[in-house]
């Protein structure tokens, strides 16, 4: 008999309905290969009751943000002995978490934009006023601020000039209680996945979009940015994007799957400037694409991920 | 290996559609859906004070007694019996409508968008309120407009602003106001005002649409007369049972002179043939006797008690500098807050600590609006109105004291 799955999708998080969208398409994915498999969205049924009374032999996590990415659902997995996609709890939690993630790319000497964080704490209990100061003066302008632990470009802005920083800092801090400043890259935007081996990225997917910000609406409108796998680069800035990659991954502990986000500069170096453990699998997302383009489709896709959580059963 | 397709018919989309995308505040309202949050986004009437057994009843009375008119297709204007009940509905608030004048639509919604067809090409110029509805701004930009906005103060759309843009030439094909208890605003147009708009437009020859889905959700003083009763042949008045009754139904009507009544109906009929049978006679027997007076009498007397309890909340929980309307009447608080606050950008703080609003934004076709908010009280208890204010003035002064650090 199929293993019975537990697609895990929804949640409380800002990227609820980005999650619901990649799990639907999972789950029918898993179905099509006979899978039992069925959508267990925490934020509507209890989730350890809902497994135990299930008894299932694997979760597929396609939850997207806080809880569902950052090691609290893996945790929770692993407490009751459910193998579950995706990497273990610690390496979840620093790869959601852009403030940890720079740290530890930085020190492993992957290529990583000049960033410094700017954390709630330190502004409202340590008295940090005026280091915004110090903060342009590390990172340059322009510069991109985002959310330290976010996805989907939530609360992301571009600053050019110094006044504006405030703002887009208090954006940032909207969704997060520290905010990353750091230096923007100008040149291509590409995604590099993986499945399975961290060693073996998927061919790049470059990604151009219309309105020239990969925000939100550029993310989730069809048709608001144009995608192109493999990237049009040469060969030699394909391959060290992908060895930038890979780096990336193995640095940050990804397994099964994961997506990182890298710009190109002029000169043909690549920036990683996001690693995400659960990329989004909606109709507009980017790791889907890069399967296809490598000849996986989506049923593969989940299974071939799936079946990695399953062997470590 | 070629481009992705992502969206094959990418090529294809008309102009109209290229405003509708994905955002993240939509995103965000998805989780402000959880009960855990407190809402004041969705200005949803609370259907629970309504008498379950009286409308099943009705809908009972409706199958057995008409099922075979219940169950078929309607005419393009809608039953004359539900259209004299409607015409009713007016006269509570002293306007005489010949039902004649009438066409049912789809809530009044459908009417804003059948008036964009009828009345838009691309490129002419509207004037709206500003804030306006978002609901009216969504069905009028599909038919490519420019706004010229006016703005509001306490006493609605400020006629003398329209009257300055009028004098500088610019020559609105319609004005669209919400007089009663407006949305988002919350604010009432008084009778001097009222005079001189329907003067000034009548003059410059240029229809008013009145769209008052709240004028009977009155909590104290007197109503004031609509425009349309002050000059029927230039106004077009919009109006829906969506608040004294059910949204539902799914029902509003539309009353304008018969040349334009006539354009709507058959714009209606292209839309989608005709309104529900079932739901028209569904209302008409709603309001056939006095209980739904009865029912609207408890919503409102509900809904008096709820804006209470938001405007103390307000005094106590928000910054001494943020002002806000006292709305005598609908569903809406509108409130402004110093500059330096970005109410699009907190949602998502706000959401997190589970608490909802629409931001000023939405309510304005440019860019403005990122210091106001949208409370509706409408839906959620006192108790947790109270709560949910309390929760956005933490927010609130949390954001405040950021701010102050990060701009030193």
């Amino acid at each position: 008999m199929m293993a019975n799955i537990a697609v895990l999708a929804g949640g409380r998080s800002p990227e609820r309905e980005v999650s619901l969208h990649s799990g639907h398409r999972v789950l029918t994915a898993l179905q099509s290969r006979g899978y039992v498999a069925f959508l267990l969205d925490p934020a509507e049924d209890p989730i350890v009751e809902t497994l135990s009374a299930a008894s299932v032999s694997a979760c597929y996590v396609a939850l997207h943000g806080k809880d569902g990415e950052d090691g609290t659902v893996q945790r929770l997995l692993q407490l009751l002995g459910i193998p579950y996609t995706g990497p273990d709890p610690f390496a979840c939690q620093v790869s959601f978490d852009k403030v940890l993630a720079k740290e530890a790319l930085g020190a492993a000497g992957v290529s990583t934009p000049a960033w410094a964080a700017v954390q709630a704490a330190a502004l409202r209990d340590l008295g940090a006023s005026g280091m915004l100061r110090h903060v342009v003066e590390r990172v340059g302008l322009p510069a991109v601020v985002k959310p330290s632990r976010a996805g989907s470009a939530m609360g992301l802005s571009f600053v050019d000039r110094e006044a504006d920083l405030p703002p887009a800092v208090m954006s940032a801090l909207s969704f997060s209680d520290a905010a990353v400043v750091e230096r923007k890259i100008e040149g291509k935007e590409v995604a590099v996945g993986m499945v399975g081996s961290p060693d073996e990225p998927l061919p790049l997917v470059e990604i151009v979009p219309k309105s020239g910000v990969f925000d939100y609406a550029a993310r989730y409108t069809a048709g608001a940015t144009e995608y192109f796998a493999p990237a049009r680069v040469p060969p030699e800035v394909a391959d060290a994007c992908r060895d930038e990659a890979a780096r990336a991954f193995r640095t940050l502990g990804q397994r099964d799957v994961s997506r990182a986000d890298i710009m190109i500069d002029e000169a043909g170096q690549p920036w990683v400037v996001d690693v995400n453990a659960s990329p989004g699998m909606t109709d507009t997302s980017l790791l889907p694409m890069a399967a296809q383009s490598a000849g996986i489709s989506l049923a593969d896709l989940c299974e071939r991920i799936l079946q990695l959580a399953l062997a470590r059963a | 290996m070629a481009e992705f397709a992502v969206d094959p018919f990418m090529d294809l989309y008309a102009r109209r559609a290229s405003g509708m995308s994905a955002s993240e505040v939509r995103a965000l309202f998805a989780v402000a859906e959880r009960p855990d949050v407190v809402s004041f986004a969705g200005g949803m009437p609370y259907v629970q004070a309504l008498p379950t057994d009286h409308v099943l009843e009705v809908v009972r009375s409706v199958l057995s007694e008409q099922a075979d008119v219940a169950l078929q297709y309607a005419g393009g204007q809608g039953r004359l019996q539900v259209r004299r009940r409607l015409a009713m509905l007016m006269a509570e608030e002293g306007t005489f409508a010949d039902p004649e004048d009438m066409v049912v639509t789809s809530g009044a919604q459908q009417a804003l968008d059948l008036l964009g067809k009828v009345l838009i090409d691309p490129g002419d110029v509207i004037a709206v309120e500003a804030p306006a509805y978002v609901g009216a701004l969504s069905a009028f930009s599909a038919y490519e407009p420019r706004y010229v906005q006016i703005d509001l103060d306490d006493q609605g759309m400020i006629v003398e602003q329209l009257e300055d843009t009028l004098l500088k030439g610019t020559r609105p094909k319609f004005v669209y106001t919400v007089p009663n208890f407006h949305n988002p605003a919350g604010v009432t147009m008084p009778l001097a005002r009222r005079e001189r708009l329907v003067a000034l437009c009548r003059e410059a020859h240029i229809p008013i649409i009145e769209d008052n889905p709240y004028g009977l959700l009155r909590f104290e003083g007197d109503s004031e007369p609509t425009l349309r009763s002050m000059d029927p042949q230039n106004v077009i008045y919009l109006g829906t049972v969506s608040k004294v009754f059910s949204p539902g139904v799914r029902l509003g009507w539309a009353v304008a002179d018969s040349g334009l009544l006539q354009r709507l109906i058959l714009a209606k009929e292209a839309s989608d043939l005709c309104a529900s049978n079932f739901m028209m006679l569904v209302t008409e027997r709603y309001l056939a006797d006095d209980a739904w007076r009865v029912n609207l009498e408890g919503l409102v007397s509900v809904y008096r008690s709820r804006r209470d309890v938001m405007i103390q909340a307000l005094q106590e929980h928000f910054p001494a500098d943020a002002v806000w309307t006292n709305p005598a009447g609908g569903f809406y608080v509108w409130v402004t807050l110093p500059p330096y606050f970005d109410t699009q950008a907190m949602l998502a703080a706000a959401v997190d600590r589970k608490v909802a609003y629409v931001p000023g934004t939405a309510f304005y076709p440019d860019a403005r609006g990122r210091d106001r908010m949208r409370l509706a009280f409408c839906y959620p208890t006192e108790g947790r109105i109270e709560e949910g204010v309390r929760r956005l003035g933490e927010l609130l002064a949390d954001e405040e004291e950021l701010y102050r650090e990060l701009s030193q």
